[in-house]
């Protein structure tokens, strides 16, 4: 039967064309006498050939030719030439000019390095000898339920699936591979659907199950396992770009797991796609829209924030909503919208126009488009429990009732100054002032900000912030002595956050204070050396201890972004200054630091007391300049204001009874303010009045063209009778029934979940550009079949239902296709490399994620929890360090516990320092939308699979499993160990080698005990100490060796 | 290939591109000098002053004659070798874009790096250690802003990928067995593997993956014996130590990763990439403030390890196979930006490079600067151009190196780049 259907290639095209058909495989046979599809055998080679310069992009037509419209390719081009002449392939000037072997007269030019091969140029011969039909792009025609094909071994379907595989292999005079054997097939179904290797005991029932059911029962389990969910889930957090950091510099956290929690369970109670796909999107604007819809709509508020100081607002607003633009695109339609984000689309019929009316979709959310504090950005929701909820409440009626009380206690405060006020004149009177203020002739900013003296003598910083400022303050002094310098940093309500602080926190961090003196008869100005300073209040790690040591990127800091108080620092002198004559003093303040982190509001005094009396305390007892002009005059002749002060004073100074209610006020606003900090959010979407839209001439934020209203691409239908032209309406235009990409996209996109390569290649991108698919009458009976199901099996009892995404991965898995086994002849091999054809299983390696899941599940290691905020596992203690400098994402330490032995989705993600085992196992690094993931073999892998704590650790636990529970003899425990990780029997052969390994080891374990204790102290989980050491530290290397194998990395 | 990424943006004024008109429009306003030009050129457009000469000494250096700032007395030593570029510009004025424009082509991340397209382009010559090396800021600097995006695959396969040296601790994860597991122990367990895995090769065929993760642990397995062999300096002599200058202080920790780079060009390594200084302002080549006190700081740390690597290849008879780079993302502006010690601002508009070594005609300089140095004049070298040049002294036309993604063929040169003809040897 083989030989007999074996098609050869055509016997014309020689040598040179079956090499190709090896390596593509895919045309189906097209020679003179077959028609040719304009669609899977033409527009291919156009488009990658000719349409950048002769296609949709018409700023760069040349010729005023257009090969991807039939009117133009066969009018008359600028020569008066015509390109294709229908029937007349002589008469076509396309033809001549792409075999043409002058180089100026060839098409393409030589410089794009492109050339026609002779089976390319036959067919478009064969193309214009029939007449030239133009088809419109496959994917844009909407799909038709295609007829089951006829096929000669009719036992072999399972379900329509297998007809249209086994029809085409028949065509190509081949057969399917035989089903795999069962062992084979629960491991595989185990991990395609929940991403966990079966247990020995679900193996040994699955191999017993003699029932005719036995298999769609299997199917049916995992398919109801909460593990179903995550692991769909985690390949959705590609797409979603899901993080748990905003990226970028600073790279700091947020919190998005409520909205993964919504993901799992989605998947987990079967939300239909277009469901699915409409909540993600615009569950905010929902009639009624529940808590979940809300959290849904976070989907896209995955993007990363920008935080960096000096970003301009406008432009990262611009940069988060064309992430929308092309994450959705990319998403549900297989687009690469990106590329008309600078120009009109080389390949596809999407203009720049069209890309900036799509972009008017999602630029109407409440937001400001960059990242807003060093957490989540709104628009927000609480996610809080109901007993925080409660709490919270409770925690402020506590502090309304401290207020109240405080009312009272202020009533009582005029009387209290009237008693405090003589004695505090009286002791004032007989006190020599520690600091008097200094008054600068001059205040200066380097960097171009300019000071408005205040009443306080402080000086407030005003106009540009630049990103590393420097003050210099002259201060004109009379002759005597000065022994010190205090800096009054004051908290003022014209500063970013009303705090210390010009950066948009309210902080600064000086690096650098330097004084001079320049006496009035000498040119040359004398530095004065500083011999200590203090502050009375430092942040922690920006000690004022810091200033003047040398290192520009530290220095003294005063939290602005929480604490708003009067901050102080003094500088005591190393030498006295004793100026005999008047002089200059000139003091520089440097920040170097961090951009934008300069002081805001400053005042300079002196001292003259010898520096052993000085002190901070003594500093904040200075009593202001203002008080002391106060207190002579009579209390009728002051003014509201003057009292007002006084008042303020003594509250802040004087131990009074008010002050101990101010105090319980504050620590009970403190606690709320606490508690509600510490309350989980999450980021959803919530729709604003629509913005103006432009087109940005080269994408950019500050060239806007001409103004564009929502709109959608041309090519597609339009919106749906009923829908809105708003977000919600283009998501329910997505799931539209005629909308020919949603339902091919995502058919295609789950096909390539259980094959490892979608029907069509470019998963990512169903434009001009795709493969043409490999079963493209299967892909479209698969995307109708998942919107209006007919042959669907129904999952968990119920019938299935539109869009149902269960439904539709059953109907894959029960298909003969999918139970194929995996071996492959070497001729099958050669000819079909890449398995289009589907006449075996694909075998590939699993993913890093998988592969760790893996290993902590059959070393009973794995915590099973579902959902809940991200965890820490082992990671390289400075992984976090390299990138930022600061944000809270810094200095990783892993968790304790359970936190490590979590499944990989929950691992906290930044996105600038990814956990470095996903990188090397192909990961994307979730900075955008990722479609699919290579799949790599490198040395880093293996060095991480071999020598990484997660993997020695789960090898340990798998040893003792096997010493526990595998039996008494090596030989069970060995092959135990196997049936747990690789879900079946090792053969004799195998055990004989694992046995030969581990009776070397125990020998030398045996002999170096110290060597085996060390080797169990590797990971966190505790070694069970009633097995022998130098057994458990063979077992854990025998185990090692089975965590290695390639089989356990590989889904077979 | 060794590229010495002169990380931050070095002032080409203050380095290779002497310009003696500079000194007489000292202290005037760029529009003095041009009219057409811009009073608020700069990322800081507030901070902008006049034009400002040179604040180091140039003199002839070499049997060329070429001009060099005194901030290099030892790579003047060696300008017989270089083929200087004074013409290069960019499009960004920012250093991530810069930086991805530089390595990638293109200003916005993920696209593939120089180092992954020669890789991918030339495969890996070592049997033992990674193809693609790169090596960041030891001294706590931090990473080159972009941070891993700059040595990214992008969308080629995962395996050309720049292996990044840590800079402190292990360099390469997972490098070091568990304590306890000796070498021979871990050859015993490979050989295991081996013989497991056999059998399941032959029931697979030839089917290449299994082959390549096979030979991965092979090589994973001897990278751990020659990776610390290599990365291990100090098994070279005392008059090598000093040739780079190990040991002084100034410039011990580049000194190191320099003789580091020499060993691993030596053992096939394709591409190695080193990073002076960290991230920006006064962590890297970024010069806003105090110009001279921060080119001399970062000179005095390269100065001498690059030409110890200079001369090293060239007495090992390795300079002529390997292409030395000393490149930025971008240049620096001939105003000051007005600080306490005046600076110099980003400009894309302008920047110098030098390549030696691998086919490069030593001693010639390509491309001039305006008289003061604002823009590039003539023979202007776009990205695309040193990109092409870089491929084709390696040996690879940068029209025909293409991988297909996305339904499109990708190049590191995009749709554009010419080969500067007259720096080759």
């Amino acid at each position: 039967m083989f030989g007999q259907f074996f098609v050869t290639t055509p016997v014309r095209f020689g040598i040179a064309v079956a090499s190709a058909m090896c390596l593509v495989l895919l045309p189906e046979t097209s020679n003179a006498q077959q028609r040719v599809s304009f669609n899977r055998d033409i527009r291919p080679i156009l488009s990658d050939a000719c349409f950048t310069c002769h296609g949709p992009d018409l700023n760069q037509l040349t010729a005023g030719l257009r090969l991807d419209v039939r009117d133009s390719a066969i009018g008359a081009a600028e020569s008066g030439a015509h390109a294709i002449v229908p029937g007349d392939p002589a008469g076509s000037e396309l033809l001549r000019r792409v075999a043409s072997d002058e180089d100026g007269e060839r098409m393409p030019p030589p410089e794009t390095g492109k050339r026609l091969n002779a089976t390319q140029i036959e067919l478009l011969r064969n193309w214009i000898t029939q007449g030239a039909e133009y088809q419109e792009h496959w994917a844009f025609i909407p799909p038709q339920r295609a007829t089951l094909p006829e096929i000669l071994q009719r036992s072999w379907p399972r379900n329509p699936i297998d007809h249209f595989v086994l029809a085409r292999l028949e065509r190509e005079g081949l057969a399917p591979a035989p089903e795999a054997d069962r062992a084979t097939l629960i491991r595989r179904l185990s991990l395609d659907l929940t991403g966990l290797p079966p247990t020995p005991a679900e193996s040994q029932a699955f191999l017993q199950d003699e029932s005719s059911d036995a298999y769609e029962n299997l199917v049916e389990r995992l398919l109801a396992s909460p593990h179903y969910g995550e692991q769909m889930a985690q390949r959705w957090l590609d797409l979603a770009r899901y993080a748990d950091s905003n990226g970028f510099q600073a790279d700091g956290s947020r919190d998005m797991w409520a909205w993964r929690d919504w993901l799992i369970n989605a998947y987990n109670r079967n939300l239909p796609f277009d469901q699915f796909t409409i909540e993600q999107l615009a569950g905010d604007m929902l009639p009624d829209a529940t808590h979940d819809q809300w959290i849904a709509s976070g989907f896209n508020r995955n993007h990363r924030l920008n935080g960096e100081g000096g970003r301009i607002a406008e432009e990262w607003f611009v940069e988060t909503v064309i992430d929308r633009v092309e994450t959705t695109g990319l998403t549900w339609l297989g687009l690469t919208l990106g590329c008309s984000r600078c120009h009109d689309h080389k390949y596809d019929p999407i203009s720049q126009k069209e890309f900036y009316q799509l972009f008017a979709y999602f630029n109407s959310v409440d937001e400001s488009g960059v990242l807003e504090n060093d957490a989540n950005t709104k628009p927000l929701l609480s996610v809080a429990t109901a007993e925080q909820t409660a709490e919270l409440a409770k925690l402020k009626s506590a502090a309304e009732a401290a207020e109240s009380r405080l009312a009272a206690a202020e009533q009582q405060l005029p009387e209290l100054i009237a008693q405090w006020e003589p004695g505090f004149a009286e002791s004032l009177a007989s006190q020599e002032p520690i600091w008097t203020l200094l008054k600068p002739a001059a205040v200066k900013s380097l960097g171009g900000a300019s000071f408005e003296p205040q009443p306080d003598g402080s000086y407030l910083a005003t106009g540009t912030n630049p990103t590393n400022d420097t003050y210099e303050i002259q201060i004109p002094l009379q002759p005597g002595q000065l022994t010190a310098v205090l800096l009054e940093c004051f908290p003022d309500e014209r500063l970013p956050n009303q705090s210390l602080g010009r950066y948009a926190n309210g902080n600064f961090v000086l690096t650098r204070w330097e004084a001079e003196w320049a006496a009035a008869d000498s040119s040359e100005p004398r530095p004065l050396k500083v011999a200590r300073a203090e502050a009375n209040f430092s942040q922690a790690g920006w000690e004022i201890a810091f200033v003047n040591q040398g290192n520009p990127s530290k220095g003294w800091a005063v939290d602005g972004p929480t604490r708003r108080e009067l901050s102080q620092a003094m500088f005591v002198l190393e030498q006295p200054l004793q100026a005999a004559t008047a002089g200059t003093l000139t003091i520089r303040m440097h920040h170097e630091a961090i951009g934008g982190h300069n002081v805001g509001r400053f005042r300079l005094s002196g001292s003259t007391q010898p520096s052993e009396l000085l002190a901070i305390d003594s500093a904040a007892a200075q009593v202001p300049p203002e008080i002391l002009a106060i207190l002579p005059l009579d209390a009728s002749a002051r003014t509201d204001a003057q009292r007002q002060q006084l008042t303020k004073f003594y509250r802040e100074r004087v131990a009074n009874p008010v002050g101990e209610a101010e105090r319980a006020v504050a620590a009970a606003r403190k606690r709320v303010s606490d508690f509600e900090a510490g309350l989980p959010t999450t980021m959803v979407m919530k729709e604003v009045q629509p913005r103006d839209a432009f087109v940005l001439l080269r994408g950019e934020y500050d060239k806007p063209g001409e103004k564009v209203t929502r709109g959608l691409p041309a090519v597609l239908p339009p919106l749906p009778a009923g829908a809105t032209n708003d977000r919600l309406g283009l998501a329910r235009w997505l799931v539209d029934r005629g909308n020919p990409l949603t339902a091919r996209v995502w058919v295609n996109r789950t096909w390539e979940l259980f094959f490892g390569t979608g029907i069509v290649k470019t998963s990512e991108n169903f434009g001009s550009q795709a493969d043409f698919p490999s079963h493209p009458e299967l892909l479209d009976w698969l995307a109708v079949e998942f919107m209006e199901p007919q042959h669907s099996p129904p999952v968990a009892g119920g019938a299935p239902a539109r869009w149902d995404m269960k439904a539709l991965i059953k109907l894959i898995v029960t298909s003969a296709t999918y139970r194929q086994a995996s071996a492959v002849s070497p001729a099958l091999l050669a000819r079909d490399p890449e398995n289009r054809l589907l006449g075996r299983a694909p075998r590939y390696r699993l993913t890093g994620e998988t592969i760790r899941d893996q290993a902590l599940m059959v070393s009973g290691l794995l915590a099973p929890k579902v959902g809940g905020p991200s965890v820490r596992p082992y990671m390289p203690e400075g992984v976090w360090d390299e990138t930022s400098r600061y944000g809270n994402l810094r200095n990783y330490r892993h968790d304790r516990g359970e936190g490590l032995y979590r499944r990989s989705l929950y691992t906290i993600w930044k996105r600038t320092a990814a956990p470095p085992t996903m990188l090397l196992f192909d990961a994307p690094n979730r900075e955008v939308c990722t479609v699919k993931r290579s799949r790599t073999n490198t040395p880093l892998q293996a060095l991480s699979l071999l020598n990484e704590v997660t993997f020695v650790e789960s090898a340990r636990k798998l040893g003792e499993r096997m010493i526990l529970e595998g039996g008494q003899s090596a030989v069970e425990r060995l092959a135990y160990g196997f049936r747990v990780a690789i879900a079946r029997e090792p053969s004799e052969q195998e055990l004989s080698v694992l046995s030969e390994g581990l009776q070397a080891d125990l020998k030398r374990f045996d002999q170096d005990r110290a060597a085996a204790e060390q080797l169990l102290l590797v990971g966190d989980a505790p070694s069970s100490d009633s097995i022998d050491v130098a057994e458990r530290a063979a077992y854990t290397l025998a185990a090692n060796v089975l965590l290695n194998l390639d089989e356990f990395v590989t889904r077979e | 290939m060794i590229w010495i990424f002169v990380n931050g943006g070095p002032s080409h004024v203050d380095t290779w591109d002497y310009k003696p008109e500079l000194e007489k429009w000292d202290g005037k306003t760029i529009r003095e000098f041009a009219p057409e030009f811009s009073n608020t050129t700069g990322f800081f457009k507030d901070s902008v002053g006049n034009l400002m000469k040179s604040p180091f000494e140039f003199s002839a250096r070499g049997e060329c004659g070429k001009m060099v700032s005194s901030i290099f007395p030892h790579l003047g030593e060696h300008v017989d070798k270089m083929a200087f570029i004074h013409s290069g510009y960019t499009e960004s004025n920012n250093h991530s874009p810069a930086l991805f424009a530089m390595n990638t082509g293109l200003a916005r991340m993920g696209f593939p790096c120089v180092g992954s397209w020669v890789t991918y382009g030339l495969g890996s010559e070592s049997r033992d250690l990674p193809g693609f090396v790169v090596m960041s800021d030891p001294k706590g600097r931090g990473l080159p802003k972009g941070h891993a995006a700059n040595w990214s695959a992008g969308f080629l396969p995962g395996v050309y990928q720049g292996t990044h040296l840590r800079p402190t601790g292990d360099p390469i994860d997972n490098l070091h067995r568990p304590a306890t597991v000796t070498n021979e122990s871990q050859r015993r367990q490979l050989d295991l593997l081996g013989r497991l895995n056999r059998p399941h090769r032959e029931r697979y065929g030839a089917e290449s993956d299994l082959a390549a993760r096979i030979e991965s642990f092979e090589l994973a397995y001897r990278m751990q014996q020659s990776a610390p062999e290599t990365l291990d300096i100090d098994s070279e002599p005392a008059s090598i130590h000093q040739l780079y200058g190990v040991g002084d202080e100034k410039c011990d920790h580049f000194a190191r990763q320099c003789l580091m780079a020499r060993r691993l060009v030596e053992r096939g390594v394709r591409f190695v990439q080193i990073y002076s200084g960290g991230m920006e302002n006064q962590r890297s080549w970024d010069g806003h403030n105090d110009i001279k006190g921060n080119h001399q700081q970062f000179a005095d740390e390269t100065d001498k390890p690059v030409a110890g690597l200079l001369a090293d290849l060239a007495q090992r008879g390795l300079l002529q196979d390997t292409l030395v780079i000393w490149c930025g993302e971008f240049g620096r502006l001939p105003v000051a930006q007005i600080a306490a010690n005046p600076g110099r601002d980003h400009n894309p508009h302008c920047f110098s490079a030098w390549l030696a070594g691998g086919g490069v005609r030593g001693g010639v300089s390509y491309g001039e600067s305006d008289e003061i140095g604002y823009k590039a004049a003539v023979n202007r070298v776009h990205l695309n151009d040193l990109h092409a040049t870089i491929l084709h002294l390696l040996g690879m036309d940068h029209e025909r190196l293409t991988y297909r993604y996305q339904g499109r063929e990708f190049r590191l040169t995009d749709v554009a780049g010419e080969v500067i003809q007259p720096i080759l040897a």
